[in-house]
Order: structure tokens, then sequence, then C-alpha cells
């Protein structure tokens, strides 16, 4: 077993979710992201939209109340918020094109200096390349916040100066939650906003692919 | 009198013909029509291009079609999901082809094709590999490509009430791709867990008006493609 080093999953997550403001419209995406509506501060109203149709989009739904048309985009079954809207598809991307979505909240394969995001495709020819709604996100949602391991489960630095794998889009991602350090991407590069705890601005380096600076 | 309600399933894919392009609603299992479209795995009709987000799960609806060979190639934007493996095998093999779009592209391509939109501009997949050898142009110092509607030449759709005159409503995220891809085929045939008459949807609740459709079939209790799945049953014997 991996020792777990800095925070975990929960400890990443809340740290994102007391960075999104009172009254935002926000998208989360897939995995840990779904985490980060749980720990949002109660006196915050926050709405979540899902891609695939749902504007306030409430909880996973409990077992005996499941219905299968009512889905996030994980495709797990969820309930509505009161308040909340169903549209089409054509309607739920205007929202996220338009320019109408505050933050999103994606995973991430790899993540450069300045702001490109690797997250669908690891060019390899054996895996079916599947896109989803993440090229739409990052070219639409005003803000892009990435929450990610820091390093691959073999110890691959995820954090790089320049990523290998294909571009889920370039110079997109404003913040990056790991389980090492917030880092802002800044004109200037990778700024380090928080460490966590007993984490050290070497050792963050040293598993860092990627200039890091600090303010 | 307009009556667009078709009293089997083979009545409501009788016109389906080989070449086809095909729009198929659902995102995953929810919106997906399996009736409809295990209807036309029983017709038969050959070297299809399937539009439909997904490429379904286990040996039923959209994967049963796939797996029965009729498709020549799919026009999707996630083609693995949970529980997907016939699509995968036969990918990895060279026999189906595979036209990766992004969501809202692909949402948005179905629209302006039912919409007499020829093609649009759009940020989405610049700088990417999906964007490669498209046309590009800028506005306002922004850099766009260009995308190409798509048509097909029948959509098969799953909604939850209609009457004769093919007005739809929709239950929750089913909804999904219905009412685009209602818009964009010569010919829509929707499946309806339930039809009423003419008036007994208030015009304000109507999501797809009834132009846009074709065909209704009244199938009451839909299949639900995971419950299969977990039974394993197979739709192709």
């Amino acid at each position: 077993m991996l020792e777990q080093v800095g925070w975990d999953r929960i400890e990443m997550a809340k740290k994102v979710a007391l960075d999104i403001p009172d009254k935002s419209y926000v998208n989360l995406g897939i995995g840990i992201p779904e985490l980060v509506a749980d720990f949002v501060p109660k006196d915050r109203e926050v709405i979540y939209q899902t891609e695939n149709g749902l504007l306030g989009m409430g909880r996973v739904a409990d077992k005996k109340n499941e219905d299968r048309e009512l889905v996030n985009a994980g495709k797990k079954c969820v309930t509505t918020i009161s308040g909340a809207s169903f549209f089409h598809h054509a309607d739920s991307f205007a929202m996220i094109r338009g320019g109408h979505i505050d933050i999103c909240v994606l995973g991430a394969m790899q993540v450069s200096s300045n702001g490109d995001l690797a997250n669908w495709s690891t060019g390899s020819n054996s895996i079916v390349p599947a896109v989803g709604g993440a090229m739409d996100l990052v070219a639409g949602v005003k803000k892009i916040f990435v929450i990610t391991q820091h390093n691959t489960k073999k110890g691959i630095p995820k954090i790089l100066d320049k990523c290998t794998f294909p571009l889920t889009g370039k110079n997109v991602v404003d913040r990056i939650y790991t389980n090492l350090a917030i880092l802002d991407v800044n004109k200037e590069g990778l700024f380090v906003k928080e460490l966590a705890d007993n984490i050290s601005f070497e050792y963050l380096k040293s598993k860092t692919e990627a200039n890091l600076f600090q303010y | 009198m307009i009556n667009k309600i078709v009293k089997s399933l083979k009545d409501a894919v009788a016109n389906i013909h080989d070449n086809s392009t095909i729009m198929i609603g659902g995102f995953g299992e929810a919106g997906s029509p399996v009736e409809l479209i295990h209807a036309l795995i029983d017709k038969g009709s050959k070297n299809l291009t399937i539009i439909s987000n997904n490429t379904g799960s286990g040996h039923v609806g959209l994967a049963a079609l796939i797996e029965n060979r009729q498709v020549k190639k799919m026009i999707c934007s996630f083609p693995r999901t949970a529980n997907s493996t016939v699509f995968p095998q036969l990918y990895n093999k060279n026999e189906i082809e595979l036209e990766l779009v992004p969501q809202g592209t692909l949402a948005e391509r179905i629209r302006a094709g039912g919409a007499g939109i020829p093609a649009f501009y759009t940020r989405t997949s610049i700088n990417t590999l999906l964007s490669k050898g498209k046309e590009h142009k800028f506005f306002d110092d922004n850099e766009y490509v260009l995308e190409y509607a798509l048509k097909a030449d029948f959509s098969l759709v799953k909604c939850n009430i209609s009457d004769r005159y093919g007005n739809l409503t929709y239950h929750a995220t089913a909804r999904n791709f219905g009412p685009i891809m209602c818009t964009a085929a010569k010919e829509t045939i929707v499946q309806s867990k339930k039809i009423v008459e003419i008036g007994d949807i208030n015009p304000e609740n109507v999501i797809t008006p009834g132009i846009y459709v074709d065909k209704v079939i009244e199938i009451e209790n839909p299949a639900h493609e995971s419950e299969l799945v977990e039974s394993q049953i197979r739709y192709l014997c």
C-alpha cells in the first residue's frame, strides 16, 4: 500500500470547497471532484450543474429512491434540489460554452505550468479514446480548478513543465489542488498558495517536474 | 386527420434501410430507446452510421445493435462506459469506425442540423488533436474551429408522454439529446411511455412540438438497460 502523503481525498475536496464563493454556478467532474459538494460551507448557496441536463443537482440518491433516468455526468443516480430545472443537451452546453458557469472542478492526468490540461487520452492506441464534455468545459467555464493526486500511483509527476499526453485545452487551468499543495497558475508560472501539512517546499519541488515559485 | 401513432414496433422502424444515418437518443441508459433499437436489430438494416453519446452497455440495446454487426461507424463523445465491451473490442480490431466529438460540439452539431445552420465556429477543442485539420478562424483575438452540422435519415428517441400530433414531454435527465435529435432527422421515431388525448398536454409544458415528430409508439413499461445488463441478458441469441 502506498502511504498517503499530505492531504487525503476528503481534505483535498474540503480545500476546493472553501474556494467556491456564495452564489456560484458550478460543474463538478467525475471522481474526486464529486466529493466537493459535500463540503461547501452551509451558509453559501451554490448551484450545481450536470452537463447531461440538470441545474440544481442534489445529493446522490438513496438506493431505494433511485431513478435510472435522473443521473449525473458519471451516470450515478442523483436527486434534484428545490428550484432545479431540466433541459436538453444543446441548452446544457450553451450554459457551458456560453460562459455562464462560474467554476468547473476537473480531474487530471497531467497539468503543465502554463495551465495546459490533459485528462482525456494517454495517446495510447490500445484504449478507446473518450472525451465527453471536458473540452467544452475548459473552453467555456470562467474558472477551471483541477483536483488530482500530485503523482501517479507509480510516483510519476503529474505537474509538469509540458504535458506529454494529448491536451484537453491550452492555458485553461486556474488553480491546482493536490495532496501536497495548492498551486496557482499565474502568467509567470506555478505559485504555491498553500502547502499540505508537514510538506516542505523542497519536498514539493522534488515531486514536481515544473518550476515552482513562492509568493 | 393527423395521427402519428403506430401500432407496432415493426411499423415504427419499417422505413429504416441499409446505409442509413441514425441518431439514437440517450445518455447512457437514461433516455435510450431500447425497444426501438431492438426492433431495428430485428429488422436487420446494415451498414449504419449511428450518432449517439455512448456505445451502449452489456449485450442489449445499442451494444447489441453493434454486436450484430449492423453498425459501420459511430459518431459519439464517450464510447466507453461501465459494462461497455462490445464497441471497444470491435474498435481494437479495426472493425468499426469512430468519429470522436466533444459532447457540446456533438449537441450543437445536431442542433445546427435541425435548425438549417450548415456549420458554426466554436472554441471547444482548440489546441487539441480533435481540431486538427479543421478550418480555424480568429474572432476578437480568440481562435475558433469550424464544425459542420449533423443530420440523419432517422432519429430514435424515448419520451415520457406524447399525443397523436407528436407533442412530447420527457422525464428528468432522460431528455438529454431527445429534443435536438427530433429536429435533425428526415424521419423521427419516438417511443413514449404514455399516449394521451390531444389537449391533455398543457402547451406550456410541451418540450418537443409535434412538427418534429413522424411516428410515435406506446411502450408502457420500457426495459431498464442496467437491469437487463445486471441480469446478463443478451438480446442476440
